[in-house]
């Protein structure tokens, strides 16, 4: 269409919008003394005008044209080859940066955390090729794991992290049973269920849990015995320091750090190896896998168990930081953030879902002071982000074993399975 | 004998798909197994690998560790026990590399060298050297299907005949006793359908039996050593592929009166 008509279909489009909002809203009815007076409101109805002006002839010029697909330029691209050291890099000295208080270290924390159970759901979603709507299920086994474990037994922290991994791990395959069968949106409902019984179970069952006023005064974690407190025989005491709360903060932050780096370990040995290898074949084709000999079902129900225990270390983090659990904590929403840090990240990319935990998680605390309109912008952002890049930020996948180089595969030939 | 198909039935609620069909593989050999559109020869492959089970009958396989009842074994299991099979349209993992497809197959064998995956993530096992070995593996598949230059390009970029070759690559790397191939000539041109009759000839002569459903009947006359063949479910004819072509009832269900010079 040329600019001219353009320009004259916008024209009778604002003629339209005028004959409708002249009245509804050019004219108002007040009430006042002895009965109604008219008002105009005639500056609202030029601004609604023009935005239907605008609107249509921006409409009219731009639909039909493509949307940009972004593509990195070659320098940054290649600037993206450092980007994993850089993060790793920042995220070991981030304690030690000067600019850095307690709430940045808190919110490292939040963000870590969320790497953590992103990687996590990455081998059940991305690798596996499994969705799951109930992720957070595996996170809250592990959080009122340790909880009860420490609670009742006295079990210190590092006793219960492997244990509170193995219970969410048995939680994941209790899990997965029932779901084998199934694909795509029965799946995705099947787990969703899991998750919400898992949560009204939390909730009802008052003797052990709680019920909704949850479990607190949970132990804190030490450092080979030391405690992080102002006592004797204590972490500072011990190191000659003068104590110092955010000690604890720091421990905390490397502790994350710790596990988010073992989950992160674990998936990039296991992608070189035959069960990495067979996870991902199962996401291409489960009928081929079964033709190559391949146990599906024992396949499938070790994706679920190992992301289940990641989740389960995580949550027992959780519990341990917070020093309260509640199920309030583990809510739907929060699988559906950690399975957008997935999906945005680019389904299978450890670099990608890490980059998208900052973003969705560090960003929404960066736009706090925007109060009512962060939710929007979030939302926004996520859309934009999928409609310019909709396999993710990182949208390759990256060969586990090649003869020559390695060449990254193109989004377009690496199915999502489900 | 490396396949011994006894009154083979399989119904499908009141259909009755494949009837009482009974034939032999013998090993070292290729079977062919022809008929119609919709005869059951597709529904037998799935039988023989397990995709099916059975409503009647026996499928006897000879394999490396004796006989083996392949009605009664889970589908991953039948591959185990020595049957590798393609897809009439081709399954293979589009989004892994064209080496990735090939090691994924060799999955049982590798697997049991990582100590069942804990061992290698520790790094404490003898999986350097098994991958090794499904490397070189691999690699002589490739040689044989001449995808070697395309080892880290991913399968789904692969043009047609390619994917073809994968797919038997690909099932030749579970090192099977059977290998089962549904319409691998499908879709080739005239010079790749001889690429592929001079490369199963040479699966045969590795020692791999072969089982073959095609209608290309230029490639199942040149290569066949037994031809099967079904019609409306029913085994109608059986033997050499001479004696095949001359029987009435296979002319009349199958090849037609004036396909002979075609035949040939």
């Amino acid at each position: 269409m040329t600019p001219v008509a353009a320009v004259r279909d916008a024209g009778l489009a604002a003629l339209v919008a005028f004959g409708l909002f002249a009245p509804l809203v050019g004219l108002r009815t007040d009430v006042v003394e002895g009965g109604l007076a008219l008002r105009g409101r005639w500056d609202d109805v030029a601004w609604l005008v023009l935005l239907a002006f605008v609107g249509r002839l921006a409409l009219l010029l731009l639909a039909g044209r493509r949307l940009p697909r972004l593509t990195l330029p070659a320098p940054l691209a290649r600037a993206g080859q450092y980007a994993a050291p850089f993060f790793l890099g920042l995220a070991l000295l981030l304690p030690w940066l000067p600019f850095i208080e307690r709430y940045e270290l808190d919110l490292g924390i939040l963000v870590l955390t969320y790497v953590m159970l992103g990687w996590g759901l990455n081998i059940v979603v991305g690798l596996a090729g499994l969705l799951d709507l109930g992720y957070v299920a595996f996170y809250a086994v592990g959080a009122y794991s340790y909880a009860l474990l420490s609670l009742t037994y006295g079990l210190s922290f590092w006793v219960c992290l492997p244990l509170a991994g193995i219970l969410a791990a048995f939680a994941g395959v209790l899990l997965g049973f029932p779901v084998l069968r199934l694909r795509g949106d029965y799946l995705a409902i099947v787990t969703l269920a899991f998750g919400e019984i898992i949560r009204v179970v939390l909730t009802n069952w008052t003797e052990l849990t709680g019920g909704p006023n949850g479990l607190s005064g949970i132990p804190r974690p030490g450092l080979f015995g030391l405690s992080f407190t102002s006592e004797e025989g204590g972490f500072a005491d011990f190191f000659g320091l003068d104590y110092d709360p955010v000690h604890r903060v720091i421990f905390l932050y490397y502790l994350i750090l710790g596990l988010a780096l073992l989950t992160n370990w674990v998936t990039l040995r296991l992608r070189r190896q035959p069960l990495g290898r067979a996870w991902e074949a199962l996401r291409e084709d489960e009928i081929a896998c079964r033709a190559l000999g391949i146990n599906v079902t024992v396949t499938k129900l070790t994706a679920f168990a190992i992301g289940a225990m990641f989740a389960g270390f995580a949550g027992s983090f959780f519990a341990t930081r917070q020093a309260f659990v509640s199920p309030e904590s583990f809510t739907f929403i929060e699988s559906a953030i950690i399975l957008a840090i997935v999906v945005l990240g680019g389904m299978g990319s450890q670099l990608g879902v890490a980059v998208a935990a900052l973003l969705l998680i560090g960003g929404t605390e960066l736009f706090r002071d925007l109060a009512e309109w962060r939710m929007l912008i979030f939302g926004a952002a996520m859309v934009v982000i999928m409609v310019v890049r909709p396999r993710g930020l990182v949208g390759t996948r990256t060969p586990s074993i090649a003869l020559g180089e390695k060449r990254a595969i193109g989004g377009t030939y690496v199915s999502e399975g489900h | 004998m490396i396949l011994d198909v006894e009154e083979l039935t399989m119904r499908f609620g009141g259909l009755t798909a494949v009837h009482a069909v009974s034939f032999q593989a013998w090993g070292g050999e290729i079977t062919a197994l022809i008929g119609p559109n919709g005869a059951g020869k597709t529904t037998v492959f799935n039988c023989i690998t397990g995709f099916y089970r059975p409503s009647g009958g026996k499928l006897t396989l000879f394999g490396r560790n004796g006989e083996v009842a392949l009605q009664k074994l889970a589908g991953h299991r039948i591959a185990r026990a020595g049957v590798a099979r393609t897809f009439q349209n081709i399954r293979l993992f589009p989004g892994m590399t064209v080496l990735e497809n090939l090691l994924v197959a060799q999955h049982n064998r590798l697997m049991a060298a990582t100590g069942w995956g804990i061992g290698a993530v520790l790094g404490l096992s003898r999986y350097p050297a098994a991958e090794a070995e499904a490397l070189e593996r691999a690699k002589h598949w490739l040689n044989a299907t001449q995808l070697l230059d395309r080892a880290d390009d991913p399968a789904g970029a692969l043009p047609y005949g390619a994917q073809r070759r994968l797919e038997i690559a690909r099932a030749m790397c579970t090192e099977p006793v059977l290998l089962c191939l549904d319409e691998p000539a499908a879709g080739l041109n005239p010079r790749e359908s001889d690429e592929l009759s001079a490369l199963l000839l040479q699966i045969r002569a590795q020692g791999t039996s072969i089982l073959l459903i095609e209608h290309d009947m230029g490639v199942v006359m040149k290569i066949s050593d037994h031809v099967v063949v079904l019609d409306h479910g029913r085994k109608i004819a059986d033997g050499t592929p001479a004696e095949v072509r001359a029987d009435a009832k296979v002319i009349s269900a199958y090849l037609g009166e004036g396909d002979e010079d075609e035949a040939a």
